[in-house]
């Protein structure tokens, strides 16, 4: 049996206050192992991002606990926490945010950088990374050069070259044409996935559903069904 | 913690149109400012150039006197009264006052005369030509070499004018130590020679120049002096009631005053409005800074940097090109005043310090405040 990654215990998470304090995450709980790519699919406000935000450090529960690995995250400090990620998460956000000001090398460098590495050393690693999404040759360009899908790299290259053991993915496709988006799952799944890796996307895009492991279901803040995918 | 440096100095410096406007509003209101104190400075040294330039320790005058050039005579018992104070090594009478002269050419221009006291010659100046004994000779003057001795048609040894149906001769050139505000030219001759040759009122002495026998003295001397009604000021003293007129009882010093505090209040704006936009845009990444795992003190340290460097930068930008500027001004107008001090240097510096602090403090404030979740949200 694969190590449980994430295990998520009746997570909640309220927003607003008097008429209009929503429920966003009500009690939600689900376990991802290592080596696993798991989907969080519902329709749009039905808590994915709240929920992927608790899972990653960012943002506090009301109750419950999250584990990543065995440690229960949310008793760590801020420092403590923002460590956390710096080492053992890598983020996809939704529309990248890649600086434009700073080449696609310096860009994808950021992690390490903030992990105090020395300039060149970053650089250098950085690179590697860079090639490993294909995209060695743009390393000196701005990334707003650069095509959706090839930003969709970059921002992916940034997030495994501090190697972490969890990626976090909102939305890796929605801005993509269909072929695009299958090509990153497929390039995921092949050279980004493996056993120490587990592997969280949030979507609502159909089109990728056969390169999930497992699909946890989300509705109006609450865990709808969880299904192996591999197995339907 | 370097390579964050390096990433705040890039993402500002990359951001082309905005780092140039951020520099040029602290440049130009650097430039502003020093250009604003430094003729301030200048005309505040030129005004008290006689009380430099003579340098006598303690100054006796009447009470109403506001600058060194407006000189109020005194009757001349005061001369003799002040000698007599416990503590006064001596006391001479110094004559200050303007005369028309009538140049070889037959030309008329006025002049500041200073008669210096005939047995010591206190307050004499450095002499570039000639011999201070030759101050004694018949009709002996001697020109000071400062911005204005043009007006006296090249003079030199032996130049002959008119003074008040008197004849004057130039028997000495002598150095100056700082340029007057008024642009006349300045002779030198006797205490006597003056009164004889410029007709006045009933009283002569325009101050008495006092030598304390030790620093202790000082204060029983200005006790003294102001028994008998008159005021007694250090050398110090005096430049500083002069500058006091300049700054506050004329429009002058208030008017430098508004106008460098606009230019800091635009300098401000500029730089605070455009590093604001600039964290403004920048904000969404430096949320996904944090999310990644960024401290907080990491980012402020980074803002910090930005706005520190470039206020330091357009301090020197600005500090440079007032230097230019004055340089090139000094070049072709002799009267030129401005003077740029340390005091004008450190006035700027702060009021850069400021722009700095401001601008970080309102991007800080805004960085601090980004939750990384509203990032990921979009
Ligand atoms: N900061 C917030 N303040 C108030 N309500 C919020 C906030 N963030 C999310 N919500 C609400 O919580 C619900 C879930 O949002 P979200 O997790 O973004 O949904 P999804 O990612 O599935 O589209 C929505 O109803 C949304 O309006
Ligand atoms: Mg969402």
């Amino acid at each position: 049996m694969a190590k449980t990654a994430i295990s998520a215990q009746q997570v909640v998470k309220w927003f607003g206050v008097g008429d209009a304090r929503t429920n966003a995450v009500k009690a939600a709980s689900f376990e991802a192992s290592f080596g696993e790519i798991f989907y969080l699919v519902g329709p749009s406000g039905s808590g994915k991002t709240t929920l992927l935000s608790m899972l990653s450090g960012i943002l506090k529960p009301d109750s419950g606990s999250v584990y990543i690995d065995n440690a229960d995250i949310w008793t760590l400090s801020t420092d403590e926490l923002a460590d956390f990620r710096l080492n053992r998460i890598g983020f996809v956000f939704q529309d990248y945010h890649l600086f434009p000001r700073l080449t696609t090398l310096e860009n994808v460098a950021i992690p390490l950088i903030l992990k105090k590495y020395d300039w060149d050393k970053a650089m250098q690693e950085a690179l590697k990374y860079l090639d490993i999404v294909g995209l060695k040759n743009r390393a000196q360009l701005p990334p707003y050069k650069l095509s959706g899908g090839e930003q969709q790299r970059v921002a992916i290259a940034r997030a495994i070259v501090s190697q972490p053991d969890i990626l976090i993915f909102d939305e890796p496709t929605a801005s993509l044409d269909g072929d695009t988006g299958k090509k990153i799952m497929s390039f995921i799944k092949d050279d980004i996935l493996n056993e120490q890796r587990c592997v969280l996307v949030v979507t609502h895009d159909s089109r990728i559903f056969e390169y999930a492991d497992k699909i946890m279901k989300m509705e109006d803040g609450v865990v709808t069904a969880i299904e192996n995918h591999s197995e339907m | 913690m370097k390579g964050i440096l390096i990433i705040a100095f890039k993402l500002l410096v990359n951001d082309k149109g905005k780092f140039a406007a951020l520099l040029m509003g602290i440049t130009f209101a650097v430039f502003l400012m020093v250009m604003m104190t430094s003729i301030f400075s200048g005309v505040l040294r030129s005004a008290s150039s006689v009380v430099i330039n003579i340098g006598a320790k303690i100054w006796v005058m009447d009470p109403a006197v506001t600058t060194v050039a407006n000189s109020i005579p005194m009757p001349d018992f005061v001369q003799d009264a002040v000698r007599s104070i416990d503590g006064v090594k001596y006391a001479v009478p110094l004559y200050s006052g303007a005369a028309t002269l009538r140049l070889s050419n037959g030309a008329y221009q006025s002049a500041t005369i200073l008669g210096l006291d005939d047995t010591s010659l206190l307050g004499r100046p450095q002499l570039l030509e000639g011999k201070i004994e030759d101050i004694f000779a018949e009709n002996g003057f001697l020109v000071v070499k400062d911005s204005e001795i043009n007006k006296l048609n090249d003079p030199h040894i032996g130049t002959t004018f008119e003074l008040n149906e008197h004849r004057g001769v130039i028997v000495g050139i002598a150095k100056v130590a700082a340029n007057g505000l008024f642009g006349m030219p300045t002779l030198y001759t006797t205490y006597n020679r003056a009164i004889q040759y410029i007709p006045t009122a009933r009283f002569t002495t325009s101050y008495v120049l006092v030598e304390p026998k030790s620093p202790e003295a000082v204060q029983h001397i200005k006790d003294e002096v102001k028994k008998m009604g008159f005021l007694a000021v250090t050398k110090e003293e005096f430049r500083e009631k002069i500058s006091t007129y300049y700054k506050f009882k004329t429009g002058f010093g208030t008017n430098i005053l508004i106008m460098t505090m606009i230019s800091f209040i635009v300098g401000l704006s500029i730089s605070g409005q455009t590093f604001y936009t600039f964290i403004l845009e920048n904000l969404d990444k430096f949320g996904a800074l944090k999310a990644i795992g960024a401290k907080s003190h990491e980012l402020i340290i980074m803002i910090v940097f930005q706005a520190g460097f470039t206020a330091l930068t357009g301090y020197g930008l600005g500090v440079g090109l007032c230097t230019i500027m004055i340089g090139l001004a000094k070049m072709r107008l002799p009267n030129y005043a401005s003077v740029v001090t340390f005091g004008n240097l450190g006035i700027a510096f702060i009021m850069v310090l400021i722009i700095a602090i401001f601008s970080s403090l309102i991007g800080v404030r805004k960085v601090l405040k980004i939750e990384p979740f509203d990032v990921f949200r979009g």
